[in-house]
């Protein structure tokens, strides 16, 4: 090998401390899980790489647990574990969401705390965990500390991860009701998002949680809309008027704040969310037309 | 590079057999070895520094700094080219690196040769160029009336058709104005190749392309060498559709193997491929159709523009296609056509699977709907009434001689009983996995469309194929320099020398420059026909010289012998020799094989410019969801006229895949370019059908009418299902949403209209 080839220091870690260690040394280091992010920008020269610190075998960060009304996600689940039948009957818009991402090869590479780490507007889990107020757990080798992930992503593909930071795993509540999660884009499968949309019940609550995707900087909670429909639902009969109807999907597009670009225009995204926000509404209540 | 050879039962692997490709159950387990896997132990590895602008003057340009670093071999600009600083398909204008100028992003400006690529990636950007950008010419409509942006002038070629009354007016008539997007042949193989210096101060150039000979020809003149010191091997190729006609890497990768002494291997990435290959030239097309009350079409008018790009290409030959095509496989008396093609700054365009066809198919026939809406009859009605047929007359005053199952191709693809189920998966409705429709949001379209093109080179080109046949021991050898790109060639050969010599091991030689004269190129559907028709040609001449042989030694009547089952038998089967024993004196034919002569077409676009044509018809069933512009190809019915079917699962094949491009043009593949640049050079972001896109497509019918004067009477089949596949989807579209839609692909908001307030 020439001499002026030097070659990339990489750590493949085998265990959280030894990540942990690793990004102590060398804070700066690009974290790579499924590589389904990193590797695109790599490869187009846009993700300059001096140090690789690889946590795709950190037995720690794999599998999930439940505790209560909690489910706890390592960093390092992927997309297809998300759709498997215990996640997916515990948090269905997180399965339904996982689908939606490209293809089954990188469904099986690609991972929750990635989609979190790349911080994308379009990152297609973002909106239900932004829902369901998600925190994370972040450890560096000097400790530990937990996030709701709206103080964690903070911009477009900006977070609040620090160097020697690791997202160690992600708590959501699992709720009691309905949810669904829809996506557009301009194939039918394997395709960024132009425009998402999310919205959970939460039964026992007799409230409604949901959030935009890919329509501002990072997800938008669309809090007057989720009240009104909160309040607009008769709970017992599990039916909405529709004027509540149509109002909480005009006062979702109004939440929106998208952007024109070549994938899709900012008047079309806010169209999108209108008819999509409706659409989740009729999918879970019944329209009551008296 | 590697031999192809099977022992396959000859019993399933003759004509008409659905004979298995040779290279299928490689290429499945991955094994196949394509350009990109090619290895020297010498070898350096190269690469392109490209312009950033899409027109721009080169004020400096400073290799010093990647010369210094160590690992790098060479670094190569215009001044090194040793010959022609130009090259292209049909006329040289195209540099090898820009010299003053650059013309369109992504032209290479200099190339580089290191130890490993990511050297060779470190030097590229180390060369300090200085640019002057200039504003780019990028609107196709302007670039015949401003100032030229290339010695050889803004107009590649304008072609007029005046064809009978030139003044007759229709009691009926239909206009439009359609447009169609730059649609990227999208193969999976990039460009790559490796070069070898040979020892004679000659090169050895191993690479995925379409047509050996024609490169070899170009980059000899480039580097300044007689064309026999350019010897080219086909490598494995990773698809082509009409990309690979071009040269891309070759002459670089000579240059920098001739340079250094040693062996150069260069990989496109893929958004380098997506600027280092010509894509489907962007169409504007204006019509006007006139017809009687009986809906008999008496004249077509029509303009069609097309974007080049910056270098010629294959335009010129483009735009003879769109305009002799340009109002469909229909009998029209009178017609003036203008067909003019354009150099412009944007990506250069040349051939891609349809050639012109493409882009004309979808104008007419979406004319041919207006017309059938206005006079409210039946879509298919009036195509069955002016459908083409033998010895009616086209557009350039050409008759069909030959076989023209227009009318058969509509009627079986309109009757077809189509076998789709209809579905509640939110999966299989528009928007697929992401969940966005319920069938309540669902409207429903069907549409049929009809389309041909010409089979074959046109307008007097000398097209021909060479092929050899060396029949040793009973075992055949074919060597031929046609292009495998996928086609199935390689079976095909195979097929023909057993059936005709009637021998089980046939081997194929490597496609090689060196060995054979040229196969001319693997475009234009004309491989079977051309190739196949030279292996025919040369088997046939081994097997009369094997029956001669047998006849001196043996003393039999040369019409009392047969070969089968690797056998020379006499009729009466009181004589037989086994084909193994009978060669051991080996026998051998080289030939040249051509097709009828063509002719020029004259001032007025008249002339027998064509030697066959082949039709194809497409219907169409799509579900839109109007609300969010989603749209589902739910199933595509085809019939198309192949003459004679030589290969069933390959033909099948050809159906599939050219209908998957089809579809792909009509809902999504576009490469969008804004003010010359490329804005999704990925395939993140230009979007081809995935398996959720791609409807079963159903073959009504496969017409077969042998056609007189092919070998074997079959006409090309690898063009004609990407032709009218587009046309019909977006027909289906405006069934479905009574929209107009003028332009392909559909997008989101053509089916949505949406403003954001202010």
């Amino acid at each position: 090998m020439p001499a002026a080839l030097i070659l990339m220091p990489v750590t493949v870690a085998r265990s959280l401390d030894h990540a942990l260690a690793a990004l102590e040394e060398c804070p700066e280091a690009i974290i790579l899980a499924g590589g389904t992010d990193v590797m695109v920008q790599v490869n187009r020269g846009s993700m300059p790489v001096d140090q690789v610190v690889a946590i795709g075998r950190i037995p720690e960060l794999q599998g999930w647990s439940r505790e209560g009304d909690w489910l706890h996600l390592g960093a390092g689940v992927t997309y297809s574990e998300m759709m498997g039948e215990e996640i997916s009957s515990m948090v269905p818009a997180l399965a339904q969401a996982s689908r939606t991402v490209g293809s089954p090869q990188i469904r099986n590479a690609g991972t929750i705390g990635g989609n979190l780490g790349t911080s994308s507007p379009a990152g297609d889990t973002l909106p239900t965990l932004f829902a369901l107020e998600a925190v994370l757990t972040i450890r560096s080798s000097t400790g530990v500390r937990k996030l709701p992930i709206n103080q964690f992503i903070v911009g477009v593909k900006q977070n609040a991860l620090q160097p020697g930071e690791l997202i160690e795993k992600i708590s959501v509540p699992v709720l009691e009701g309905p949810q669904e999660f829809c996506k557009i884009g301009p194939r039918n499968a394997m395709v960024i998002s132009v425009a998402s949309f999310t919205l959970l019940t939460d039964v026992k609550e007799s409230q409604v949680r949901s959030c935009l995707g890919t329509v501002g900087p990072v997800p938008i909670r669309p809090t007057e809309a989720e009240n009104l429909l909160s309040n607009g639902v008769n709970w017992e009969k599990n039916k909405v008027s529709s004027e509540v109807l149509e109002a909480f999907a005009s006062l979702c597009a109004d939440a929106a704040q998208p952007i024109d670009d070549h994938r899709g225009s900012a008047a079309y995204r806010r169209h999108a969310i209108k008819i999509l926000s409706r659409r989740a509404a009729c999918r879970i209540f019944s329209e009551d037309n008296s | 590079m590697s031999e192809v050879k099977t022992k396959t039962p000859i019993s399933n692997s003759r004509i008409g057999d659905s004979a298995p490709r040779p290279d299928g159950i490689p290429k499945v387990k991955g094994t196949f070895a394509f350009s990109s896997d090619l290895w020297h132990e010498k070898m350096l590895w190269g690469g392109t520094l490209r312009s950033p602008y899409p027109a721009a003057r080169i004020n400096k340009l400073d290799i010093t700094e990647a010369l210094l670093i160590d690992g790098v071999h060479t670094v190569l600009t215009h001044s090194d080219v040793p010959g022609e600083a130009v090259y292209g398909l049909e006329h040289a204008d195209q540099p090898v690196m820009a010299a003053e100028v650059v013309r369109y992003e992504g032209e290479p400006v200099a190339i580089v040769a290191a130890d490993h690529p990511e050297i060779v990636r470190r030097a590229l950007a180390a060369i300090k160029v200085e640019y002057e950008e200039m504003v780019p010419l990028t609107d196709p409509e302007i670039a015949e009336s401003v100032g030229h942006i290339h010695p050889d002038g803004n107009v590649f070629r304008k072609i007029n058709i005046r064809h009978g009354d030139q003044e007759i007016q229709g009691d009926i008539q239909v206009e439009g104005f359609y447009e169609v997007g730059m649609q990227d042949q999208a193969f999976l193989g990039p460009e790559s190749g490796l070069a070898v210096p040979g020892e004679d101060g000659g090169v050895d150039l191993y690479v995925s392309t379409q047509w050996l000979h024609a490169d070899q020809r170009q980059v000899a003149s480039c580097l300044g060498l007689k064309e026999e010191d350019v010897r080219i091997t086909l490598a494995g190729v990773g698809g082509a559709f009409g990309a690979r006609e071009d040269l891309s890497l070759h002459v670089h990768l000579c240059m920098l193997a001739m340079r250094t002494n040693r062996p150069v291997k260069m990989i496109y990435s893929r958004e380098e491929s997506f600027h280092g290959h010509v894509h489907r030239h962007p169409a504007k097309m204006w019509y006007r159709h006139h017809a009687d009350r009986e809906g008999n079409l008496l004249r077509v008018e029509a303009r069609v523009l097309l974007d080049g790009g910056a270098y010629a290409s294959s335009s010129g030959a483009v735009i003879a296609n769109a305009a002799c095509f340009a109002a469909g496989p229909y009998r029209i008396p009178n017609a003036n056509i203008e067909g003019i093609v354009v150099r412009t700054n944007n990506p250069p365009c040349g051939a891609m699977r349809g050639f012109g066809a493409v882009q004309t198919c979808m104008g007419h026939e979406a004319q041919m709907d207006k017309l059938a809406a206005v006079l409210n009859v039946d879509p298919v009605e009036i195509r069955l009434k002016n459908a083409l047929k033998t010895g009616d007359q086209l557009l350039t005053g050409q008759i069909i001689t030959g076989t023209a199952p227009v009318a058969e191709v509509i009627r079986t693809c309109a009757e077809h009983v189509p076998s789709y189920q209809k579905s509640s998966d939110l999966m299989s409705l528009p928007g697929g996995a992401g969940r966005t429709a319920d069938p309540e949001h669902i409207s429903r379209g069907e549409a049929i469309a009809v389309g041909f093109k010409n089979l074959m080179f046109s307008e007097g080109f000398d097209d021909f194929s060479s092929a050899v046949c060396h029949l040793e021991d009973g075992v055949a050898t074919i060597t031929c320099a046609c292009a495998e790109v996928g086609q199935g060639f390689v079976t095909l050969a195979q097929q023909i020398t057993r059936e005709i010599l009637g021998v089980e091991e046939v081997i194929l030689a490597p496609a090689a420059t060196e060995t054979v004269g040229s196969a001319g190129s693997t475009s234009a559907s004309r491989q079977t026909w051309m190739s196949g028709g030279a292996v025919q040609k040369a088997c046939e001449e081994v097997r009369l010289k094997l029956l001669q042989r047998v006849t001196e030694e043996h003393e039999i009547g040369i019409d009392d012998l047969v070969l089968a089952e690797g056998q020379v038998l006499s009729l009466n089967g009181d004589f037989s020799i086994s084909i193994d024993v009978a060669t051991e004196n080996p026998l051998e034919a080289r030939v040249e094989y051509r097709h009828a002569p063509t002719f020029p077409l004259d001032e007025n676009g008249q002339g027998d410019a064509h030697v066959s044509f082949a039709f194809a018809a497409h219907r169409a069933v799509v579900d839109v969801d109007p609300e969010l512009g989603l749209v589902k190809v739910v199933e595509l019915i085809t019939s198309q006229d192949v003459g004679r079917l030589l290969n069933p699962v390959q033909a099948i094949g050809q159906l599939e895949g050219g209908a998957a491009q089809g579809v792909g043009l009509a809902v999504m593949e576009e490469v969008l370019v804004a003010e010359g640049n490329i804005r999704n050079a990925s395939f993140t972001d230009y979007l081809i059908p995935t398996a959720l896109d791609m409807p079963p497509v159903e073959v009504a019918a496969i017409i077969e009418q042998p056609e007189p004067g092919a070998p074997f009477g079959a006409k090309g089949i690898g063009e004609p299902p990407s032709i009218s596949s587009t046309a019909a989807v977006v027909a289906a579209i405006r069934e479905a949403t009574n929209l107009e839609l003028p332009r392909v692909p559909v997008r989101l908001t053509d089916i949505v209209s949406v403003e954001e307030p202010s």
